[in-house]
């Protein structure tokens, strides 16, 4: 083979862009991971996993719980983004921002305002821990299909329903087959969202339905048993990087070239029946995600007499309360842990698109080229690996990783950041690759027919149906370090915390004005996330106006 | 405005749009506009881009609802009609293509469609491949069709469930003079040869004078 | 190109992450200062320690003022810094794995039911404080080998909702056995011990009263009787508890003996009294202990660090910011704690030998009882 595959990007090309990647996952990921294993893990550990038939029983359940909340999620997630894909109306950037927002907000929060929500029927059930899991992952699905079905040509349809096939059989025949590598791509993500759910899992679905995430965190913090549990990681490592690559494999299969261009194909709804339709629809969303917000907000107004905005001046006037005492415990600054996640979440903002971005490109042009499909395979899974990971191991990992010299930076406060980097990583990706692998790889000989040197058509073309993706891609990793809890609390830190461990700091004390303002916080990184994902959504959407 | 051109000297007509008017938000597209085409004729809608040529294909398909208006087909109307229970093949301008099928399922979609045995679809996607002058592309994926090459698998697919009338939106734009010119011959030939009714839209007078029976002309609004 | 900027940016982060850690060698230029702290007493090695940092490690909720150091720092030249490790339980999985090569010099907040773990994990060295005498003798007698200091007491109890009860003229239940009276079905909330320090805590409490082989029939009483588990304490006191700004569903938690105060002290409007009560005899006695880290390159002054924690002026913060008593007597208490907490003396206990080794099983048994 010659060095330059049809892609005209050369072997070196792809190997610069494939390395950021492998050296950031290597070093933040591989690397801790490897080190607690070795120095956590027993032959006795290994002896108690084994023999230990509660796991077998939890693994079981974790699977199948998260296999049906996958499948939910997909299926409710199809509708929203038909409708964000498909038309144009009044307030749909809105509803895209809206529809957003609880993917990210910690689930100590919504889970709160899910919970009071829920009939009491159903508290403490798997159904619950399903519909939580469907309502937080459902905008992995929306906005990971709905990219990709706003570049599908409508006349794709139109062309199966002249041809005699009803709607729901072009559905069936046409859509649904061209949407499926970003289908699997977004259920790759809420599988493994589901899998590893901790928050959703304790709080609604309470003790008896344990996952192997909450396992893992009992064993390692409540039993001190860290071997066992860096074993039980390692085991939901591998079961969820089976997965993993299942997914990458059926993906890589897909790899029609559609012929995609950067184009707004949405279009106004006509007729009443159609305006009906998306009207009812976009009510029904805003209603779904509405509710539970607006539980959060009516919570950071609720004192314990009545409701008042003494919360909301606590935070952000700092005024004694009624008691002569201090607005906030003394250390926790909750408007300080506000610009801290904002100088977090750009540094991871920034650090995933670049690494995900060019590990994006560099999967897709080795899978062009047969013989490293799997190099790229392999490339997606590692990428992949972080969300699958326990945030315990994650965090005990880099304590034990980075404890010798010169890599001691156990409490080093960019860890945070580069943290939530590795977690929003895969979503950058996740969104671009279905996006890259549609391109016509015509398009690019076209160009290059066109005298363009090879470097030059992968910018014309790669480039401009990239930016769309690119900057759904960034205001979802921006999302993720905002709301971002798991992997935060495991490591040690210093300084200010991030708002959602504020907000969990702030609720884990006695007094209603504290609860209060914990509800203040989340009622504030709901609306960042809204304006943050709002704010890309507009740039992208000026973009596609010039385009 | 169209002239409202009435076929003459033919035997009644099969498809009759009436008074269709729409408008897409303040812009009026099209305006009590009128056509009628008879038995195993051929109709071009000749007129200037932004005419509205197409947006009337799309009404006749019931892909898009008039505003205004009514079409019959065989003297009774399919205004309720869904797309897909009326019968009518359109060829796209851009073929639209199923690009995750071959050329085969590309062109026995159709067949699928009205639950046609495969032995029976196998036969016609044959029989059709050789009309359009392509015998044994049937394995081809359709990404790596030429444009000539696509256009000729669009037009089988939609002849393919044999439509009661064929609508085809500047099937032959976008292809280089000489094919171009070949390509008008052909579809010329192809349409009469299997008695098709057909519509064809265009921007170009010499493509619509040598495929067409009838011109009708649209004015731009 | 992108890449380039990838890798600069890469290697920008790597500098600031090496930079921004400060490694606990510590710059041994002798400043001449006299270590003048009234506590420093016996172990005082003066001049060395001056410009030394010191860290604490301690659990998330250890919500102490950076400004409480400052006089600490006037008076010895150490500067004291914390980093936070997780919850109790996480962080001492982490002292243990780094065991002899610690984050800090001194860890706070192991509790007794932590304490046996930490002492078999080897993660202190010994440190005997000259304070130790003006500290509380049942909370210094746990700690015999001078491990670890006792730094705050508490207790886990049951707290009620008093309007609740008046409103459905109910009496407030008294002693844990009236709990698993019918009268009180279906009203109380627990945390599931698995997962939370305050269930364990409450857990304990049952074993300690109904002893080894009672506690497994009190708690199938208590199911049978309507006890609700829920996964932490956020869940019981927030959502489930009536008398929390939650409003949810139960008048009785396991919570804190010193919760009430802080429905008090963090109301706006201020209330005439405290909206919810404790049920002493359900109580658990919790002592917190702090420890100079095994393995500090700063051993001494990681002792003073010790002293100034257990001094009038540390521990008299103690209430206000980690809702706590102070673990000396001369040390202030807000108002509403005399006023509203609860603090029970004479009720039994478990030695944390006993938790260490039996808790698991105790643990495995109460969710067969309970939650399967």
């Amino acid at each position: 083979m010659s060095a330059r595959d049809r892609n005209g990007l050369s072997r070196w090309t792809i190997a610069a862009l494939a390395a950021p990647a492998i050296a950031f996952i290597g070093l933040f990921y591989a690397w801790p991971v490897v080190a607690l294993v070795h120095r956590a893990v027993t032959a006795e550990a290994f002896r108690t996993v084994v023999h230990d038939v509660s796991l077998r029983r939890i693994l079981w359940f974790t699977a199948w719980q998260a296999a049906i909340s996958t499948a939910a999620t997909v299926v409710v997630g199809l509708v929203p983004a038909w409708l964000l894909a498909r038309y144009e109306f009044v307030g749909r950037r809105f509803l895209t921002a809206l529809i957003t927002v609880p993917f990210v907000l910690p689930t100590v929060v919504v889970g709160a305002a899910f919970l009071a929500l829920l009939p009491q029927s159903l508290d403490q059930s798997v159904v619950a821990i399903l519909v939580a899991h469907v309502f937080f992952n459902v905008a992995v699905v929306v906005r990971g299909v709905g990219g990709l079905w706003s570049l599908l040509p409508p006349d794709l349809v139109g062309a199966a329903r002249t041809l005699g096939a009803s709607p729901w059989r072009a559905m069936r025949e046409v859509t649904l087959p061209l949407l499926a590598p970003a289908i699997e791509a977004s259920a790759s993500v809420v599988f493994l969202f589901s899998f590893t759910s901790f928050g959703v899992v304790r709080i609604l679905g309470g003790p008896s339905h344990p996952t192997l995430e909450v396992e893992i965190w009992e064993r390692a913090t409540r039993l001190g048993d860290v071997g066992v549990a860096a074993i039980v990681s390692i085991i939901q490592l591998v079961v969820l990087g089976l997965a993993v690559l299942w997914f990458a494999r059926i993906q890589s299969r897909h790899r029609a070239a559609i012929g995609l261009r950067p184009l707004a194909n949405r279009r106004r709804a006509r007729g009443w029946a159609e305006r009906g339709t998306v009207a009812a629809l976009s009510i029904a969303v805003v209603v779904a995600v509405g509710t539970p917000l607006a539980a959060l907000f009516e919570r950071s107004v609720r004192t314990n007499a009545g409701h008042s905005l003494v919360a909301w001046r606590a935070v952000f006037g700092r005024r004694q309360l009624a008691t002569g005492r201090p607005t906030a415990v003394s250390s926790l600054d909750p408007l300080g842990s506000l610009f801290t996640s904002l100088r977090f979440a750009l540094i991871a903002t920034v650090l995933s698109v670049i690494i995900g971005g060019c590990a994006s490109l560099a999967i897709v042009a080795m899978s062009r080229t047969g013989g490293r499909s799997r190099l790229g395979r392999a490339l997606d899974t590692g990428i992949m690996l972080p969300l699958g990971t326990s945030a315990v191991t994650i965090g005990f990992g880099v304590l034990v990783g980075f404890s010798v010299a010169p890599l001691d930076w156990r409490a080093a406060p960019l860890l945070i950041p580069l943290g939530h980097a590795l977690v929003a990583t895969p979503f950058v990706v996740r969104v671009l690759l279905p996006t890259l692998r549609s391109i016509d790889p015509h398009l690019r000989d076209a160009a290059s027919a066109l005298g363009a040197s090879p470097l030059r058509a992968w910018r014309e073309v790669d480039m401009r149906v990239m930016v769309a993706p690119l900057l759904t891609g960034a205001g979802f990793a921006a999302a993720i370090s905002l709301g971002e809890f798991g992997a935060t609390t495991f490591l040690t830190r210093q300084g200010r915390a991030t708002l959602p461990i504020a907000i969990e700091q702030l609720l884990a004390r006695p007094g209603a004005v504290l609860h209060a303002e914990g509800y203040v916080l989340a009622t504030v990184l709901a609306l960042l996330t809204f304006l943050v994902i709002g704010a890309f959504e507009g740039v992208r959407s000026l973009g596609d106006r010039s385009g | 405005m169209a002239d409202s051109a009435v076929p003459s000297g033919h035997a009644p007509a099969i498809l009759s749009a009436r008074g269709i008017c729409i408008a897409f938000g303040p812009r009026t597209v099209l305006d009590d506009v009128s056509l009628d085409v008879a038995e195993g004729e051929i109709v071009a809608l000749l007129g200037p881009s932004g005419s509205g040529k197409s947006t009337l294909l799309r009404i006749i398909t019931g892909l898009l609802r008039a505003d205004r208006g009514t079409v019959e087909l065989d003297g009774r109307s399919i205004d309720d009609l869904p797309t897909h229970r009326r019968n009518i093949g359109l060829v796209f301008q851009d073929e639209q293509l199923f690009p995750h099928r071959t050329v085969a399922q590309n062109i026995e979609f159709g067949l699928r469609m009205q639950r046609r045995p495969r032995t029976d679809r196998t036969r016609r996607v044959a029989e059709l491949l050789a009309v359009v002058g392509l015998p044994g592309f049937e394995d081809r994926r359709v990404t790596d069709l030429s444009g000539g090459e696509a256009k000729r698998i669009a037009l089988a697919r939609t002849l393919a469930p044999a439509p009661r009338i064929v609508l085809l939106d500047e099937p032959l734009t976008g292809l280089d003079r000489e094919l171009h010119d070949q390509l008008t011959v052909e579809l010329a030939r192809l349409l009469r040869e299997t008695h098709t009714t057909a519509v064809l839209v265009t921007h170009d007078r010499d493509e619509a004078a040598a495929i067409a029976d009838r011109v009708v002309r649209m004015e731009g609004r | 190109m992108k890449r380039v900027i990838a890798a600069a940016l890469a290697a920008s982060l790597l500098t600031t992450a090496c930079g921004s850690d400060k490694p606990s060698s510590a710059s041994t230029n002798p400043t001449g200062t006299t270590g003048t702290s009234g506590s420093s007493g016996s172990t005082a090695v003066p001049d060395a320690d001056a410009g030394t940092t010191l860290t604490i490690v301690a659990y998330d909720s250890f919500a102490v003022d950076p400004k409480t150091f400052e006089s600490f720092t006037a008076s010895t030249g150490i500067k004291v810094e914390v980093v936070t490790a997780g919850d109790a339980g996480a962080m001492l999985s982490k002292a243990a794995l780094t065991a002899g090569n610690p984050e800090g010099d001194v860890m706070w907040g192991v509790d007794n039911t932590l304490l046996a773990r930490a002492l078999d994990s080897k993660v202190f060295q010994p440190y005997a404080s000259p304070e130790l005498s003006n500290l509380a003798p049942d909370a210094t007698a746990l700690v015999p080998g001078h491990e670890a200091t006792p730094v705050d007491e508490g207790d886990v109890c049951i707290n009620f909702d008093i309007a609740w009860f008046a409103a459905h003229q109910l009496d407030v239940p008294t002693t844990l056995d009236q709990l698993t009276d019918p009268k009180y079905k279906d009203l109380l909330v627990v945390e599931n011990p698995a997962t939370s320090s305050t269930g364990l805590a409450f857990l304990l409490a049952t074993v300690a009263k109904f002893g080894q082989d009672g506690w497994q029939q009190y708690w199938k009483d208590l199911r049978a009787n309507g006890v609700k588990v829920v996964d932490g304490w956020d869940q019981a006191y927030d959502e489930q508890f009536s008398g929390s700004s939650g409003k949810g569903p139960r008048p009785l938690v396991v919570s804190y003996g010193s919760s009430p105060p802080f429905e008090v002290i963090y109301a706006d409007p201020k209330p005439a009294a405290a909206p919810t009560g404790v049920m002493g005899a359900s109580c658990f006695h919790q002592v917190e202990f702090a420890g100079v880290l095994r393995g500090t390159d700063h051993p001494a002054a990681a002792g003073k660090l010790i002293d100034f924690l257990v001094s009038k002026e540390f521990q008299d913060t103690m209430p206000l910011t980690l809702y706590v008593y102070p673990v000396r007597d001369d040390a202030s208490v807000p108002a509403e704690f005399t006023e509203y907490a609860v603090r029970p003396t004479g009720l039994p206990t478990v030695s944390p030998a006993d938790i260490e080794a039996h808790a698991k099983d105790w643990i495995n048994a109460w969710t067969d009882i309970t939650v399967r």
